[in-house]
């Protein structure tokens, strides 16, 4: 038996991948949320949102790394960071005023703005593959690792090593200070609380004279920073793939709606909920068993639950049962 | 008697698209674009049932065409010598033993009262179950699978006929749908959209990974056909002697001779289905499917069982959708679970249907033509467009990367297009009565 090994693989396979992954999902939950609060329907095209602002900023990436310009040990794509945002923001702005306002205006049904957003999804999916293809691009850089797996094992003489990615630290950190920023955001500034009255109850807040026009463009550079953040941290992470991005539209619902739709708070905590129990049930707990478990009791199969394939029908499970004995999420959500 | 013109001449200036194909590109291409846009319109057909009809969100449409096409594959395959005996029915016992659990766990949530007891013993049947099944199936699957792995590995079909698999991928998908429908209808329009979108994945992750059941990413290959092998056709000497006459070689005469009888055996199916969607659409029934679309609590107070409706339409168009599932995998000879892609096969049938009138049967059909004919000719059309804009500059990095992008124009297209429809003419092409 020898808890503090089992603890350490535990960290190294479970808890840290799992940290790192809940917080790419709370970002991204937390766009989804915030659209869906303020402009009542559930963007279609947040994944690939995520992916255009993130290829802004692979773009900046490459363009600096071949002036020269570098950040250290850490990542240039942090530099870049400001720029996808401002690019991505601009691209989303400027479909909010083509395509979105219209239907706002007319006051269509949510179900309607759905599908116009099913054709935003297409045409940005279409943009990021024109310009940066349908490729893996690996653009992260800089020192690979905080701790690594075999400095950890001289240093504490522990016989499992604990690897703690440079990815994952910027991952945390950044996630960490970009939700204190909108938090703050919301619930200090006049802006902020304009959004949330405007969120609450749209005519009362139209009454005491909150001009609907600049909130909505709020929530949209608001957003746009927000899946930037959440994409680029995930291809720094893992990888970009256009696709994978799309992909990444269901576990960000499935964690919006656990927490609650339209519910910051609810978001993050849904994001986390996903990720852990998706790499937990994922996860082939053999090797922390056998640390754990007395000598010679270890089991003989991986004791895997369920193969790695089947991470999405694990968000989808945990998904329908919040649904169906919590229909509004854990936070309480709002229904339209 | 104007409608009846202006529709005519659409559906005309559809057919006269790929007549044009024909005679520019290839009769071969032109036939594979009707193939396959007979099969969209079936699918197209099936979501406006859903959608046109009730309203009902369904992003799922991937899910149940790949049930179709699992049907073909269990239906029409011979079956795996010594499968059943290996592992087939300690599979069926663990998958009945796992369905048994969720009922009683279902079962145990109902009748027991509420407090941590029931937690408990819920908990309890779903852990014990869980491992249960796991110790019956898993043998099961590794005996499957180490059958003559290379080329089967797989429990096999039962060899009937491929014709049959049609309705049986409908049946399939219905079952399917009932079960979905169960739990996810009472839910909201949107929370029914990402539930659905998240079991296609589902069902595409099972196709993908169950190998004992459709040898997952090794695909199946030569599916049994309902018309003759090209190569018989060519072997044929009547056969040679006929399509000399008309001037033609072999070779390509069968090709065509094939397509062409794909093309009848799917125009069977879409007017029977078109027919009984238009008996439905004008009958009491869809005049009440319509009035709980437009207006459910009014429905509701009128005695009509919602709920129970919603359940049957959905599981009506989702069959259509199994159905043109299995029509396309048997015109592809083949079962490829790594194509099944959402943009593809839940967003384009999507904008077929809204593009070609949401709500009305023959809008539907047009806009699987139209939407699949763009969405095979964009492409080509793409890049000459591409090569005519860069033919001025110089060779280079960027006129490369220009060209090789031109193929992603598709998807772009299909947004600029569905989004002009939705903006200047919401009720689609062929609007609803």
């Amino acid at each position: 038996m020898d808890l503090l090994n089992a603890f350490i693989t535990l960290a190294n396979f479970v808890i840290i991948p799992a940290i790192a992954y809940g917080s790419q999902l709370a970002l991204g939950a937390l766009g989804v949320t915030l659209i869906y609060g303020i402009l009542r329907f559930s963007n279609f095209a947040h994944g690939d949102t995520m992916a255009f602002g993130t290829m802004i900023t692979i773009l900046f990436t490459w363009w600096f790394q071949h002036m020269g310009l570098s950040f250290g040990p850490l990542p240039t794509a942090l530099l870049a960071l400001p720029f996808g945002i401002a690019g991505c923001a601009l691209f989303v702005l400027l479909t909010d005023r083509a395509v979105y306002r219209f239907y706002r205006v007319q006051k269509a049904k949510p179900v309607i703005l759905v599908i116009v957003s099913m054709g935003v999804m297409f045409i940005m999916n279409g943009v990021v593959r024109f310009i940066i293809g349908p490729d893996d691009h690996a653009f992260s850089d800089g020192e690979r690792f905080i701790i690594s797996a075999r400095t950890f094992r001289e240093m504490t003489g522990l016989e499992e090593g604990l690897a703690i990615r440079t990815s994952t630290g910027i991952t945390v950190v950044t996630a960490v200070i970009v939700v204190a920023a909108l938090f703050w955001f919301l619930n200090k500034t006049r802006t902020g609380k304009s959004m949330r009255a405007y969120s609450d109850n749209e005519d009362l807040a139209l009454l005491s004279g909150i001009n609907p026009e600049k909130v909505v463009v709020v929530t949209w550079v608001i957003v746009a920073a927000l899946a930037t953040v959440a994409g680029t941290l995930y291809g720094l992470d893992k990888s970009f793939k256009a696709f994978t991005y799309f992909q990444l539209l269901l576990p960000i619902f499935a964690s919006a709606i656990v927490g609650g739709l339209g519910s910051p708070v609810g978001a993050i905590a849904g994001g986390f909920v996903i990720a852990f129990s998706e790499v937990t049930i994922t996860y082939a707990w053999k090797k922390v068993l056998v640390y754990a478990l007395p000598e010679g009791m270890g089991p003989d199969g991986l004791v895997q639950l369920l193969s790695t394939d089947y991470k999405f029908a694990v968000s989808f499970i945990i998904l329908l049962v919040v649904l169906l004995f919590r229909p509004t999420g854990l936070f309480k959500g709002k229904s339209v | 008697m104007n409608d009846m013109v202006k529709n005519t001449g659409l559906f005309a200036l559809v057919a006269l698209l790929i007549v044009i194909t024909g005679l520019m590109q290839s009769w071969n291409t032109a036939l594979l674009i009707l193939n396959m846009g007979l099969i969209s319109a079936i699918m197209a057909l099936g979501v406006n049932l859903q959608w046109g009809f009730a309203g009902l969100f369904n992003v799922g449409i991937m899910g149940f065409v790949a049930l179709g096409g699992l049907a073909s594959v269990l239906i029409a395959m011979p079956p795996t010598e010594g499968a059943w005996s290996a592992g087939g029915y300690s599979i069926v016992l663990g998958l009945l033993m796992g369905a048994a659990t969720i009922v009683a766990a279902v079962l145990t949530y109902q009748r027991m009262p509420d407090g941590r007891a029931r937690t408990l013993a819920m908990l309890a049947i779903l852990i014990g179950g869980f491992f249960l099944y796991r110790a019956v199936y898993d043998p099961g699957v590794d005996a499957v699978e180490a059958i003559n792995p290379a080329s089967t590995g797989n429990i096999g079909g039962l060899g009937l006929p491929i014709l049959l698999s049609w309705p049986v991928g409908g049946l399939l998908a219905a079952g399917v749908a009932w079960i979905i429908g169960k739990t996810a209808l009472g839910l909201r329009s949107d929370y029914l959209a990402i539930a659905t979108l998240g079991i296609a994945e589902i069902i595409i992750a099972v196709l993908k990974n169950e190998d004992w059941l459709a040898r997952g990413v090794k695909n199946v290959i030569g599916l049994p056909r309902p018309v003759p092998l090209e190569v018989d056709l060519q072997r044929d000497p009547e056969f040679v002697e006929r399509a000399a006459g008309f001037g033609l070689d072999a070779v390509t005469a069968s090709t065509i001779y094939v397509k062409l009888e794909y093309a009848a055996l799917f125009a069977v199916v879409l007017v029977i289905l078109l027919w009984m969607a238009q008996k439905a659409l004008n009958s009491p029934w869809g005049r009440m499917m319509r009035a709980i679309r437009d207006n459910e609590v009014a429905a509701e107070a009128m005695g009509k069982d919602v709920t129970r409706r919603h359940l049957q339409i959905f599981i009506l168009g989702s069959a259509i959708c199994g159905i043109a599932g299995a029509m396309m995998t048997t015109l592809d000879g083949q079962l490829t679970p790594g194509t099944y892609q959402p943009l593809r096969f839940t967003f384009l049938v999507w904008v077929m249907v809204i593009v070609g009138g949401s709500g009305n049967n023959f809008g539907a059909v047009l806009g699987g033509f139209l939407i699949w004919f763009l969405w095979v000719q964009v492409e080509p059309i793409g890049l000459w467009l591409m090569s005519t804009l860069t033919s001025g500059m110089a060779d280079g990095g960027l006129k490369t990367h220009l060209m090789d992008s031109a193929a992603h124009m598709r998807l772009f297209t299909m947004g600029v297009i569905l989004l002009l429809v939705l903006r200047f003419s919401p009720r689609g092409l062929i609007p609803e009565k």
